[in-house]
């Protein structure tokens, strides 16, 4: 099952470049039903399965390179379940934002944004870790075209920039990899890719430190982590819409993903002795990351700014090493995916009308645009954390979770919390409210019933979580709970996983 | 179903209601079901609390568990409410004096179009609910959720009329400066969890004194600090007078009558707490009693009457904060609730005028309107009397409380009696000066005048109705000396029976009465020297910007807060931030990664020469190289 999720979306894209879709209209509308079709499929598959304990499921395997101790392993466990949904979630979404916006080489946009889900969800669900490694490398791929082909004037640097960078990252994750093989072998008599395996072994801390660093560099720049984080305004600025609600909504995730499966889970010792520093660099690039969104005259670098600030408060919440930072943690991936994927969603359907993302063109969009404004606000608040929004219990616990490993640092991180109202109601303001900006405002039209069912599902789920958080909370945690377990001191020598629950394992 | 969901839910349904389908109803439809259901949700709140008074007075408590919050393995929170008599209290000022004010709105209201409309009365609904979940909160998590959601009402308000720039500003002012109290809020929070491991009152509260000295201190003031944001407190209060940018029914509902009181409602929610710490309760009183005393001197020489009364909110605030400062927590409520009735019926007064003027608010334009409004003047000079604290109107008892406990309750200081005695002299002032300015004299602006009218019944009838509010509820807190009938005192005693002593000032008949006799004094001269200087020919009000002296124009500005605060947090944070933006993050950051690429092309520009010579037989020959030394390593390593 967890592989048709995988590679259904490989073939729809295939369908997608070779069918007898050729004009724009009719590719975006067998986007549209495909993208709703697996949406539909991947929920159903996530329906079933008990996630009351911890543990993969739905495990499936096969041999691929038996020599190098190397096959095809997949896993879904609570950790890795709701972002699946996400990013089964984001791509109608997506599909919707490009639905007027490309009308060049439809086929073959559509067509990478299905190749693009497809390796995400493929790392999302790899308990290989070279076939993890394959497509962590991989997605990169479909997003370099995306940005590259349907992107602004500086399309070029900017996602050579993110691909060259991201590829730099990897290389020593790569090397990381392959020597914990090797270790694999010197312990268990065989090579192993395997995650499960991996688990079970005892890695000398002095080891830890450098596989941790190798693996941390590469996930620091994916999330991106101060200093890491260049690349990512320039590549939001210049990708097209859909790139960039994927980029934020699920590309980013697959870092903080990574640092908390891999980092966490294979290498206790070295997370702890690596804490201290790492919430450091989360804080700086928490408040950092705020205070550049205040000085930003492009729409969209402020919303990719607010990005960098996010995301170093997830990350911080990770690094806490306590349940309420690392449920924390989790929820933000998940809640950043929709409401920086909404704010995407927003700046796309300003630049389809306006042609600019120039704030000083801006103002008064509300008077034009009244429904905009009522699915608006929520959007704005969840990325406030405001309470009754999702926003608010990601923040709040990732806070807590620091607050509780370190008051200071939890103090510092809350800082965010002015900040983040400051940038976030001066953006708010300059688009929305004050007179009429001018003629490109004057011009503005409400948005159609087609924006309005994307960034409505957008808004209900804001909502839904914001109010009912246990929903998701209460099946995340038995998995979370088996991550920090591992990291508890006391705990050296690592209990195996439980095995497959209702695994369908395949020869 | 218990009747406090209806309460609370109520009026968030027909916010929702509104909001979506309210400029398809109709104005009539939009407005009616608004005031209905905060009508209802009034009724059954009255229907709670009755129930709450029929219980033995020690169990007067119900807790209502809506649903599961968080749960993380050791701790829960839930969505928990809690009715007690202090919450009991707040429940029906906020439905009841804000039924009045939807009323009143109705009139205020009707010259915006079906949609605008609607969306008032969703924003109001909206508040209404949740100001009931900060007020009916069990836990410090839904407290904080009801904190903040009034905030974000409150700043939707404030910039209702969203095409104008002013009032976008005020409304993010209002929440960024709200928000570093949050911060407060937010760290208090957090030490409460560390320290009990729960956040539910029922968890915290009766056992605060498990709390070590310094950590209370660290708790009362870090909550203090979201209390100061929420109730405008200096130097945190700089956002409420600019609030005034919203239509007149909010200033009254959100900025007089019940949010902006609700630092006080936490302060004596939490008294536990700050009862274990001298310090705190020190920063607490002398906030209050500074705020009061200085809001009182700058709204001596505001001509804007919204401003004025916003002034005076701040300072009459600042009074509540000194209340539960000196531990005289039922004093300081007590305040909260003769405010609530007398200031909202100030600001609907002013809107009353202001809606006769055709949105005129300078009171050196107006003068003589008696004659056109008595109406309104009547019930505003009945406002303005239990603000100055004219002898037997609620304000005269409420105020005269708190300034006996700060002389003479268990926490009590001169100075605070002092700073309050001047204040209340200076309010004295102001609101004689704002009457006179307004009903008596001559007419100077004619124009203005001779089209002004009375306002229609919808909105005359709230007036009536919180002025008959403000007289009536003082009798509820008579002085002591004067009957042993205290209902407001026994009906909240349950809610303070914890404090060691009673609060009772130590105080003989002869002092209480001299010191009445000292403020009846002060006011009848205050309010003298006011008619003199404003209802002659030529008013004393200075033009405008004209600064007749540099303590004038020290208070005309405001003490310079908002230049101090533009040039500190707004200039330097945003000139930091762009030093930042430009040598750090596009210089250091973005340099560094753009000149490792920059060498690395170099360096692939170099070998290119090189060995990327186009050359067959030497790529073969790199290929084979390769293939060996990778066979090599495979070798080595795969024994």
């Amino acid at each position: 099952m967890l592989s048709l999720i995988i590679f259904s979306p490989l073939a729809f894209a295939l369908a997608l470049a070779f069918g007898p879709w050729g004009g724009h209209k009719s590719a975006r509308r067998a986007a549209l039903v495909l993208s709703l079709a697996q949406a539909a499929f991947t929920a159903w598959v996530l329906w079933g399965g008990d996630f009351s304990a911890a543990g993969f499921q739905l495990q499936e395997r096969l041999a691929w390179l038996p020599a190098l101790g190397a096959g095809y392993h997949v896993g879904l466990d609570g950790i890795s379940r709701w972002l699946v949904a996400l990013n089964a979630l984001l791509l109608p979404i997506a599909v919707l934002s490009s639905w007027n916006a490309v009308e060049r080489y439809p086929r073959a946009h559509y067509a990478l944004m299905f190749a693009l889900q497809s390796m995400v969800y493929g790392v999302f669900l790899s308990l290989d870790m070279l076939q993890f490694y394959i497509f962590w490398e991989a997605s990169l791929l479909p997003m370099y075209f995306l940005i590259g082909v349907w992107g602004g004037e500086r399309r070029l640097y900017a996602t050579v920039k993110f691909v060259l960078y991201t590829l730099a990252g990897s290389l020593l994750m790569l090397l990381a990899l392959v020597w914990m093989a090797f270790l694999a072998r010197t312990q268990t008599g065989h090579l192993s890719f395997d995650f499960l395996d991996w688990s079970s072994l005892a890695i000398p801390a002095g080891q830890q430190m450098w596989l941790f660093a190798a693996f941390f560099l590469a996930f620091a720049i994916k999330v991106p982590l101060f200093p890491f984080h260049t690349w990512l305004p320039d590549a939001h600025v210049e990708a097209p819409t859909a790139g960039s609600i994927l980029l934020a909504g699920v590309l980013l995730k697959l870092g903080t993903y990574a640092l908390m499966r891999f980092n966490l889970g294979l290498f206790p010792e070295a997370a702890h002795a690596f804490q201290k520093p790492v919430l450091i660099i989360c804080l700086i690039g928490a408040v950092y990351g705020a205070l550049m969104v205040l000085v930003q005259r492009d729409f969209k670098k402020m919303v990719a700014y607010s990005s960098v600030s996010h995301m170093g408060l997830c990350v911080l919440g990770l690094f806490s090493f306590t349940l309420a930072g690392e449920q924390g943690a989790l929820l933000t991936m998940l809640n950043h995916g929709i409401s920086t994927g909404a704010l995407f969603l927003i700046v796309g359907m300003f630049y389809e009308r306006t042609h600019t993302r120039d704030l000083s063109v801006y103002g008064g969009a509300v008077l034009k645009m009244p429904v905009l404004g009522l699915l608006f606000l929520p959007v704005a608040l969840s990325s406030m954390g405001v309470p009754g929004t999702n926003g608010f219990v990601n923040e709040f616990l990732c806070l807590r979770g620091a607050f509780e490993a370190f008051p200071w640092a939890g103090a510092v991180a809350a800082l965010t919390v002015i900040l983040g109202a400051a940038y976030m109601l001066r953006l708010t303001q300059k688009v929305m409210y004050g007179p009429l900006g001018g003629a490109k405002m004057e011009a503005l039209t409400d948005i159609t019933t087609r924006e309005r069912a994307s960034l409505g599902v957008l808004v209900a789920l804001i909502f839904a979580l914001g109010i009912f958080p246990e929903g998701i909370l209460s099946n995340t945690q038995p998995s979370v709970q088996a991550v920090l377990a591992r990291l508890t001191p006391g705990a050296s020598t690592p209990a195996a996983p439980a095995p497959a629950a209702g695994g369908e394992a395949r020869p | 179903m218990n009747p406090l969901l209806v309460v609370l839910f109520l009026p968030l349904a027909t916010a929702v209601f509104n909001r979506l389908f309210g400029a398809r109803l109709g104005k009539g439809a939009a407005a009616g079901l608004a005031c209905a259901s905060v009508l209802v949700a009034f009724a059954f709140a009255a229907d709670s609390v009755l129930g709450l008074a029929a219980l033995p007075a020690a169990s007067r408590q119900v807790l209502v568990h809506v649903y599961d919050l968080l749960d993380l393995a050791s701790f829960r929170v839930g969505f928990d409410l809690l009715l007690d008599p202090l919450s009991g209290m707040m429940i029906l000022v906020v439905t009841g004096i804000g039924f009045l004010i939807h009323l009143y709105a109705v009139g205020y209201m009707h010259e915006e179009d079906a949609g605008e409309y609607a969306r008032f009365f969703a924003y109001v609904n909206f508040f209404v609910f949740s100001m009931l979940t900060l007020v009916l909160a069990a836990n410090f998590l839904v407290i904080f959720t009801g904190w903040e959601l009034v905030g974000v009402s409150s700043y939707l308000l404030i910039g209702f009329y969203r095409g104008k720039t002013s009032a976008a500003d005020a409304g993010k002012k209002a929440f960024i400066v709200n928000r570093v109290g949050d911060f407060g809020f937010l760290m208090a929070i957090f030490l409460i969890w560390n320290a009990f491991g729960s956040l539910d009152f029922s968890a915290v509260l009766p056992h605060a004194a498990a709390l070590s000295p310094g950590m209370a201190t660290a708790v009362g003031l870090l909550l203090f600090m979201g209390a100061a944001g929420k109730s405008a407190q200096g130097p945190l209060h700089v956002w409420l007078p600019d609030a005034m940018e919203g239509p007149t029914p909010v200033s009254a509902l959100i900025h007089a009558a019940t949010m902006v009181t609700a630092g006080v409602f936490l302060v004596a929610r939490c008294h536990a707490i700050f009862e274990l710490s001298p310090l705190a309760l020190g920063v607490v009183a002398w906030t209050g009693a500074l705020t009061a005393f200085l809001a009182a001197t700058v709204a001596m020489v505001q001509v804007d009457i919204k401003r004025v009364w916003a002034y005076s909110t701040v300072s009459q605030l600042g009074y509540m904060v000194l209340g539960v400062g000196v531990g005289a927590y039922t004093a300081g409520l007590f305040h909260l609730l003769t405010h609530a009735f007398f200031k909202a019926l100030l600001f609907l007064a002013a809107g009353s005028v202001m809606h006769a003027l055709h949105g005129e608010l300078d009171m050196r334009r107006m003068g003589g309107l008696w004659r056109k409004m008595p109406l309104t003047c009547a019930t505003m000079i009945v406002g303005a009397a239990c603000l100055a604290g004219v002898p037997l109107t609620s304000g005269f008892f409420s105020k005269d409380e708190i300034l006996l406990m700060a002389l003479r309750g268990p926490h009590a200081d001169f100075g605070l009696w002092l700073l309050g005695y001047l204040g209340a002299a200076c309010t004295a002032f102001y609101s004689g000066r704002l009457i006179f300015s307004v009903f008596f004299g001559k007419p100077r602006d004619h124009h203005a005048y001779e089209h002004a009218h009375e306002s229609p019944w919808v909105m005359g009838l709230p007036l009536v109705l919180l002025a008959v509010g403000s007289l009536a509820v003082g009798l509820l807190g008579l002085p002591g000396f004067l009957t042993h009938w205290q209902p407001f005192t026994d009906w909240l005693a349950p809610v303070f029976a914890d404090l060691k002593a009673v609060p009772e000032a130590s105080a003989s008949r002869a002092l209480v009465l001299g010191l009445m006799a000292l403020y009846t004094g002060t006011v009848a001269v205050l309010g003298w020297i006011a008619w003199r200087l404003y209802t002659g020919e030529a008013a004393a009000h200075p033009a405008d910007g004209e600064a007749t002296s540099a303590l004038h124009r020290l208070l005309w500005n405001k003490y310079f807060f908002d230049e101090a605060y533009g040039f500190v947090f707004v200039r330097a944070l945003l000139g930091y931030s762009r030093w930042l933006w430009r040598w750090v993050d596009q210089g250091l950051v973005d340099g560094t990664v753009n000149g490792v690429a920059a060498a690395a092309q170099a360096a692939g520009d170099f070998l290119r020469g090189r060995v990327h010579n186009g050359r067959t037989r030497q790529y073969a020959a790199y290929l084979a190289a390769g293939a060996c030394l990778l066979l090599g390593l495979a070798l080595i390593y795969h024994r």
